[in-house]
């Protein structure tokens, strides 16, 4: 089998990604819109096309305590989930990266409750931002698999020992039928080497994994964590840059979109990033100095290639697919203020909240976002932040 | 661990914090906690067991007597084997008396 495009569904293709991965252990609990991922997953498994053990539970918290163990024996260790699940697991994340177990899970991202929502947005992302995961957004359906492949690499590399997040847009993604490039088995095998954990749980060799830190020794311990993930950016580059080598696509922290001589840049995390394209298109047609930049690399956060990237630019405008209740801007927006704040020379930051709930973000309604925000850049508004679309 | 833990840098931690020398929780003076301390009357002991049984610090052990001992290194002061035991053969009595 050559490498071959293939029309087929994102989560059909994640769940290619993890064959071709060749996990050992999957546990999961199914949750919409992330289904068709742990399904197929499971067929595969049960048809016999993935030597894997497929360990269904009784919820997500399990289904990430499940997968710490068998990352632990250096079981190479997959799940996937979405919205609540994600906040059900949420205790069981942090331990996960302070252990340093290398688990990937693919996030189709979900809205939080309540009211019940099944659609996309990234308050459930938001939510475990601090959990010392590696995340990364997609914003299509190759960029999905191809960094559900990168993850694992990234995951296990010795210099990193971390789970990683890949999240995708709940719907958008999830369930969009794409052309996608499959490598055939023998490259991914190349680019991928076997999992081996420097101190797997061994009854010949005991040791204690998650035990107890007494004042005296926690903040080393987290220290050690910080330092840990902030490094793995190094690795996360260098995979990126030998994935484009072994398949042809590169993947960068930050990616700019006609951004030459921008004043006004746009910056968009997931899915929307594809739509907002299409309103650079026009408004570049028009004439108007406008750019976009996606955030692909939200943990550890790119400081230096952000701060590149909008450094010439007289307005920055972030749309933020979530909501911090009360705070000063939607969470992307004030990580990036924050990051700015010391700098010299920097844009103008103008927050937009929107497309919450699955509400749709048209090309025109991009272009409403730019002009509003220009506007606010001149005059100034009343809000910390505006909602986009919400009806008065 | 070569050095004491309150001197060990990040830096000298293993990967996610690991332990890798069995058994080590044994250095750790759980006695520190106890706000009251035991005393054992071995002239009430029937010598049971029961208090060896209930202790959830573990530390009860027998004697070469048969009698059933407290290491106070690791003795909370919780009280379970006084509430325990029958004969009443252990008060409990507060730490600075
Ligand atoms: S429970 Fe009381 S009587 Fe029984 S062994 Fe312990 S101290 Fe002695
Ligand atoms: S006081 Fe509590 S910890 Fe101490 S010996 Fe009795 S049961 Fe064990």
């Amino acid at each position: 089998m050559t490498t071959q495009r293939i029309g087929i569904e994102v989560s059909r293709a994640i769940a290619i990604a993890a064959k071709l991965a060749n996990v050992d252990v999957v546990s999961a609990y199914p949750i919409t819109p992330q289904t068709h991922i742990v399904e197929d997953i499971a067929e595969l498994v049960a048809d016999g096309e993935l030597d894997a053990a497929y360990i269904p539970v009784e919820s997500e918290h399990s289904a990430m305590s499940a997968c710490l163990g068998a990352s632990a024996v250096g079981a190479r260790t997959f799940t996937a989930t979405a919205g609540q699940g994600l906040e059900l697991m949420h205790e069981v994340l942090y331990i996960a990266s302070s252990m340093r177990l290398p688990v990937v899970m693919t996030v189709a991202n979900r809205a939080l409750s309540a009211p019940l929502s099944i659609w996309c947005d990234h308050s459930d992302v938001m939510a475990v931002r601090d959990t010392g995961w590696i995340q990364i957004f997609a914003a299509n359906g190759q960029e999905t698999f191809d960094n559900v492949l990168c993850a694992f690499r990234i995951a296990e590399d010795q210099r990193v020992l971390l789970p990683v997040m890949i999240h995708l847009d709940g719907f958008y993604l999830t369930h969009m039928v794409e052309p996608i490039y499959v490598p055939e088995q023998s490259k991914v095998d190349k680019f991928l080497p076997p999992y081996e954990y420097p101190l797997p749980l061994d009854p010949n060799k005991p040791i204690t994994m998650g035990a107890f830190a007494p004042p005296n020794i926690y903040t080393e311990t987290k220290k050690a964590q910080q330092a840990n993930l902030t490094a793995a950016k190094e690795v996360i580059l260098q995979c990126w840059r030998e994935f484009g080598n072994f398949f042809g696509r590169y993947y960068s922290p930050v990616e700019g979109y006609r951004c030459e001589k921008a004043k006004v840049l746009l910056l968009v995390m997931g899915s929307l990033s594809e739509t907002a394209m299409s309103a650079i298109d026009t408004l570049r047609d028009e004439g108007k100095e406008v750019g976009l930049i996606k955030l692909r690399l939200w943990r550890p956060f790119p400081f230096d290639e952000i701060r590149r990237a909008v450094r010439d630019a007289e307005v920055l405008i972030i749309l933020d697919r979530a909501l911090s209740f009360g705070g000063p801007a939607g969470p992307v927006c004030s990580e990036i203020r924050s990051a700015l704040y010391n700098e010299d020379k920097k844009p103008k930051v103008i927050s937009f909240v929107g497309g919450l709930g699955g509400r749709d973000i048209s090309p025109d309604g991009f272009k409403e976002i730019i002009n509003r925000g220009i506007e606010i850049s001149q005059t100034g508004s009343e809000q910390e932040f505006e909602m986009f679309g919400v009806r008065e | 661990m070569t050095k004491p833990e309150g001197e060990l840098t990040w830096k000298d931690l293993e990967i996610g914090s690991i332990i890798t020398e069995p058994g080590n929780a044994s250095q750790y003076q759980t006695g520190g906690w106890r706000t009251q301390r035991r005393i054992y009357d071995t002239n009430r002991c029937i010598k049971c067991g029961i208090c060896y049984i209930f202790c959830p610090e573990g530390c009860i052990e027998q004697t070469a007597e048969g009698y059933f001992d407290a290491n106070l290194f690791y003795c909370k002061g919780c009280g379970i084997c006084a509430r325990e035991c029958w004969p009443q053969a252990i008060t409990m009595v507060e730490e600075e008396e």
